[in-house]
């Protein structure tokens, strides 16, 4: 410690500090030897909305550790409160996610009301829900109402995507693709963004985005004949499922040390955390989504729930962080709509 | 168990550094270069450091570089296919030198 003491002495930054009950924050570590430390927000531009935890999937990598058995949903009123949010403070974005968001009874309503409040509207989607019976008009749906789409497809095979997503995910997923370009999703001209998230099937990081999008973009066009806008590289982080992976496979320490090896102060400066708030299912503010599994709610004197929102105060508040943060610097970084370094 | 492979230390490599520190610079240099892209791409380079490093059965080159060819992109399909290269270069090489064993056999015999 004394030598990071000192560099933030250098640096001028504040001396790391640590969380309660946590003894060891390697992050902040890093953050101070870059000069970037406290991490501060910069704005609210993004404002993520976690409806919930319950998912028609239970994937082995997720985060939020979704599934059926879940039983999280955010009610009909912290949605509304998230409406007059939106409302108020124009976000440039809102970012709706979960679990599977189409699987919470508020969610056409939050999406046709949050896009017309003049923020860019964006919803992630397993892509399988989308062929549940209830659920087959929401591509047409979405497009009427301009919604971006960010799709999870890990991988233009099936063994792999079976594998990290469940048997037989692979062939329902592009099925849905298909029908959300048969609703102009993802086709060149039609304004209606379909955006796929990769993410690695295992203890490794992603590859260059550009690069395996380009294979994505042919393999998929090849052998299933469908198109989409762009790909998004997101790290898996250690939290959650993924974690429990991680222990259980002899793999997190290893893993943890390829993170903080990688370390990038470019991706740090440009982590999502400084320009997004997240709002949990129950209407308590995070820093990200990946803080809300870990339940670190906004601090240091932050707003911590929408009924004491405050944009200006969450707009310079500082981060809260952890050990999970080192896969959002790592290499080109990681963020909700992929590499950012 | 004591064995001479441990995977702890493919991480204490940089040691070798002491007693020879400009050398291991220049190593160091020298293979960030190589492994850069260039005329191959990164993700054909780590390929082909995955068939070398079964070729030279080296398991810690095997560890970095499954790795390596997993975070460039490849996939387990691409992966099997240029261990097998090396594979049939390794068992190729051995059986064109049953042509010298021929001609060894030729020279001693009636």
């Amino acid at each position: 410690m004394s030598d990071v003491k000192e560099l933030c002495e250098k640096t001028g930054s504040a001396a790391p500090v640590r969380l309660k009950g946590e003894i060891e924050n390697r992050f902040d570590d890093a953050l101070a030897k870059a000069g970037l430390h406290p991490l501060t927000a910069e704005g609210v531009s993004v404002f993520q909305v976690n409806m919930g935890s319950v998912c028609n999937q239970a994937c082995r990598h997720c985060h939020v550790s979704a599934g059926p058995d879940r039983v999280e949903a955010m009610s009909e009123s912290v949605a509304d409160e998230c409406l007059s949010l939106i409302e108020a403070n124009r976000f440039a974005v809102v970012d709706i996610t979960g679990g599977a968001p189409e699987m919470n009874p508020s969610f056409r309503r939050f999406v046709s009301m949050a896009a017309v409040s003049g923020s860019h509207v964006k919803t992630r989607t397993n892509l399988t829900v989308l062929l549940g019976e209830g659920f087959e008009d929401l591509p047409s749906f979405l497009a009427d109402n301009k919604v971006e789409i960010v799709a999870s497809l890990p991988y233009y095979l099936k063994e792999i995507v079976d594998r990290q997503r469940g048997a037989g995910v692979f062939e329902r997923s592009i099925e849905a693709i298909k029908r959300l370009n048969a609703a102009g999703y993802g086709v060149d001209g039609s304004g209606l963004e379909l955006n796929l998230v990769y993410n690695p099937c295992g203890a490794y990081l992603p590859p260059g985005q550009r690069s395996i999008e380009a294979d994505f973009r042919r393999e998929l066009a090849k052998r299933h004949g469908v198109v989409f806008t762009g790909l998004f590289t997101i790290t898996n982080m250690p939290v959650g499922r993924f974690k429990d992976f991680l222990e259980s496979s002899g793999n997190l320490t290893r893993y943890m040390d390829r993170l903080i090896g990688l370390f990038n102060p470019d991706a740090a400066r440009n982590v999502m955390c400084r320009t997004t708030v997240s709002v949990g299912y129950d209407g308590s503010l995070y820093d990200c989504d990946f803080n809300q599994m870990m339940g670190l709610k906004c601090g240091f004197g932050a707003p911590d729930h929408i009924s004491r929102f405050d944009v200006s105060a969450l707009g310079k508040r500082r981060i809260v962080t952890g050990e999970h943060c080192f896969g959002c610097t790592a290499g080109p970084g990681s963020s909700c709509t992929g590499a950012v370094a | 168990m004591e064995t001479y492979y441990n995977p702890e230390d493919l991480q204490k490599f940089s040691t070798i550094s002491e007693g020879a520190p400009e050398l291991w610079k220049k190593f160091g240099e020298w293979y960030g270069a190589v492994f850069a892209e260039g005329a191959l791409s990164e993700r054909e380079k780590a390929l082909i450091a995955l068939a070398v490093a079964h070729a030279v059965q080296c398991p810690y080159c095997i560890d970095a570089y499954t790795q390596a060819c997993l975070e460039k992109g490849s996939n387990k399909e691409q992966m099997t296919e240029a261990v097998h290269v090396a594979a049939a270069i390794k068992g190729g090489a051995a059986l064109v030198h049953g042509v010298q064993m021929k001609n060894a056999a030729e020279k001693v015999g009636l």
